[in-house]
């Protein structure tokens, strides 16, 4: 790991990221079908060193929910451009309080105005990417954010 | 041979002084970007300069001709645009059916020719908005649509014998072009007087947009009733769009958008062929094409005629077809959403501009121009008011419509042509090796060849070697904001109150007897179109007509691949 990629972290942290990789699930929620920003993030994320579980299209947030919690991952990137991630990106969060999850770091992205964003943050959703983000700063925030759980 | 000799051979000498002096240049001088950059936005290379060479094999008669006659590159109609100008078709739909009517209403007053109808998610994917998978989805991104009563509202007022319609719908295409029927036959307007398209390609729906419900077989059968019902009941309408415009908006390249959707269309001739009893010249003239229209000014250009070339002699050599009619490909055109940039919103009216006016060079038959808010939102009336204005500067102030296919001839755009027909061919040829497009979709390969194409894209634009201005060069700290059109949470509350009151108000036998019949017909493997009429007339729903094919054929997953 080169030395961006463990600023700031304790001695203690960097063992414990060291004793696996991070595993990252991509979810595409709701009924939304625009899934080209989702692979190629997906995809950056395997060249970036994750492990990556991709959902594919049209999962409903308990499906979303039920699947980070059998494959124990350490983050679930949303994606929707339908319009409808005021419902669907609260309710991820939601469902995986419901499985005792909540320490999933849960991210979004997809055309989202920046009026929603609060309301998101609200909601438990860590940080929104929105068009024009470059997946090395994604990769970057990720990195950053993001810890192996227990 | 296309040039004489000793038009070659003066280029030929040409050509080597002009080489020595780029030489000459360069090395005093070097380029502003490397050799390899100076390619296309699909990233095929560009030369810096075309001559007579370039297109020295090009044969007159079965490469250009002239328009109106095949190979049609020059176009279908021998009157090109002075006849009639491609049709003015904006693709809206938002909220509820009386809003999407609204709009459909101000959009013909401000001179539109054409409709064209976004319907929201759960409809697209044949769900009724009181399901659970439809939550926070309703009006969204297009008109909600639960039964007939909501699409005799999208309908009010719209002349449907005058005006054509095209509706963006593929799984549950045979429902909604069910209600588009009744609503005429409840008006009084006969089937054989109605116009317009569905689109109704399921195949790209696997390679590309993603709103699928059965597996691609029974999928593609379904395609085949709506043209054996088209072509005995409702001549005037276009029951597939064959579409490349998702293809392309997926990441593929123009070539690649160019392959596949022609591919695709060949697969829907050849599953009406094996499926029903027609001549191919009976349902070939009404299938229709749809292509979108990227930033790259030339190479869309050459797109679009080498589509109609390449149609042209598959329709007449592989299938046999006579008519001429079938060896049209007549095309609808999006501009490209992927080109737009949330960054300086108001820079996507430029590049819509461009877009479109790469649209009518290659000759398009109907065009639709992205607003410059769609990147963030659904477009706001002032918006699309200044999309639409976009083509009607286009065709009544610029002047291009003056001439037919006035690029023709262009050492470049020939050359460039011909690049894109032969690079088209040779996917063609190895989709059909593989058995064909459903055998291909099933291996994954065009998904995954478009999946490569988006992920090689955006690591250019990472790294600034393809440019998107606002993204990854001239950047601005300040942005001006722009009006968001936002759709109410309560449209979701009312559309489901008005579905629960007109499940109160049907006639409940009615509507069981008209979907067993229909589950019948699925059966038996007759053609669905006369059952699925008859079930919306009884107010059966979107969903409730969508069970059955899920019954009758199987869900189709996403595979999810990457």
């Amino acid at each position: 790991m080169g030395n961006t990629e463990t600023q700031g972290y304790s001695k203690e942290e960097r063992v414990k990221m060291a004793k696996r990789t991070l595993r990252v699930m991509v979810a595409k929620p709701g009924l939304d079908g625009h899934d080209r920003g989702a692979r190629v993030l997906a995809r950056c994320f395997r060249d970036a060193g994750f492990e990556v579980i991709y959902t594919g299209c049209h999962q409903t947030p308990e499906q979303i929910a039920a699947a980070a919690v059998q494959e124990d991952v350490d983050l679930v990137g949303l994606s929707c451009l339908s319009g409808a991630h005021r419902y669907l990106f609260p309710a991820v969060v939601t469902a995986l309080k419901e499985r005792k999850a909540e320490d999933i770091c849960v991210i979004g992205g997809g055309i989202i105005p920046e009026q929603d964003f609060k309301m998101l943050y609200d909601s438990g959703i860590k940080e929104i990417f929105t068009p024009g983000a470059t997946l090395d700063g994604i990769v970057e925030w990720v990195r950053k954010n993001v810890m192996v759980r227990e | 041979m296309y040039f004489v000799k000793e038009v070659l051979e003066q280029s030929s000498e040409t050509r080597k002084k002009w080489e020595d002096e780029v030489k000459r240049a360069v090395a005093k001088q070097a380029d502003q970007k490397p050799e390899a950059h100076w390619s296309t936005v699909s990233s095929l290379p560009i030369k810096r300069l075309y001559t007579p060479e370039d297109i020295k094999d090009l044969d007159f008669a079965n490469d250009l001709s002239a328009p109106g006659q095949f190979p049609f590159t020059r176009g279908n109609q021998a009157t090109g645009y002075r006849g009639k100008y491609w049709t003015f078709r904006m693709f809206s739909g938002m909220g509820s059916a009386k809003t999407t009517n609204e709009r459909w209403h101000m959009l013909l007053r401000e001179g539109q020719t054409g409709l064209s109808t976004a319907f929201d998610y759960p409809t697209l994917m044949g769900y009724d908005t009181d399901s659970p998978k439809a939550r926070g989805e309703c009006g969204k991104c297009g008109v909600a649509i639960d039964t007939l009563d909501d699409f005799l509202q999208l309908v009010d007022g719209i002349p449907m014998d005058q005006v054509t319609t095209s509706m963006t719908i593929n799984p549950p295409a045979t429902v909604l072009w069910a209600m588009y029927c009744a609503a005429a036959e409840i008006k009084g307007i006969p089937l054989s007087k109605i116009g317009g398209t569905i689109q109704n390609d399921m195949l790209k729906e696997f390679i590309a947009q993603k709103t699928f419900m059965c597996p691609p077989e029974p999928s593609v059968k379904l395609v085949s009733d709506t043209v054996e019902f088209g072509t005995k009941y409702v001549p005037r309408w276009n029951t597939i769009s064959i579409s490349g415009y998702h293809i392309r908006e997926a990441g593929s390249t123009a070539a690649q958008e160019l392959a596949f959707t022609l591919r695709d269309g060949m697969e829907y001739v050849e599953d009406v062929l094996r499926r029903k009893q027609m001549d191919v010249d009976e349902f070939a003239p009404r299938l229709s094409f749809f292509f979108n229209a990227h930033i790259d000014f030339f190479e869309e250009i050459a797109k679009f005629r080498a589509a109609r070339r390449i149609w042209a002699r598959a329709m007449r050599d592989r299938y046999k077809a006579k008519d001429p009619r079938s060896w049209w490909m007549r095309f609808h055109t999006q501009t490209a959403g992927c080109s737009l940039t949330a960054q300086q919103p108001y820079n996507n009216v430029i590049r819509t501009a461009t877009e479109a006016l790469s649209a009518v060079l290659g000759g398009t038959q109907s065009l639709h121009t992205n607003s410059l808010d769609e990147v963030l939102c659904l477009p706001s009336d002032h918006a699309v008011q200044i999309a639409l204005r976009t083509q009607q500067i286009i065709a009544e102030e610029t002047g291009v419509a003056n001439t037919i296919d006035p690029l023709a001839g262009s050492y470049f755009v020939e050359s460039l042509t011909n690049e894109m027909e032969r690079q088209a061919w040779e996917y063609i040829h190895k989709i059909d090796e593989m058995g064909g497009m459903v055998a291909a979709i099933e291996k994954g390969y065009p998904q995954m060849e478009i999946a490569d194409a988006a992920y090689k894209y955006q690591r250019q634009i990472d790294a600034g070697e393809k440019i998107m201005i606002g993204i990854n060069k001239y950047l601005t700290t300040e942005e001006v904001p722009i009006p968001l059109v936002e759709i109410d949470d309560e449209v979701e509350k009312q559309q489901i109150a008005s579905l629960a009151s007109v499940r109160r108000r049907r006639d409940g036998k009615a509507v069981k007897s008209a979907l067993d019949n229909l589950k019948n017909a699925c059966k038996k493997g007759e053609n669905v179109m006369p059952f699925c009429i008859e079930a919306v007339k009884n107010m059966a729903s979107v969903q409730e007509i969508c069970d059955i094919y899920r019954e009758a054929y199987g869900e189709y997953r996403d595979p999810g691949l990457f």
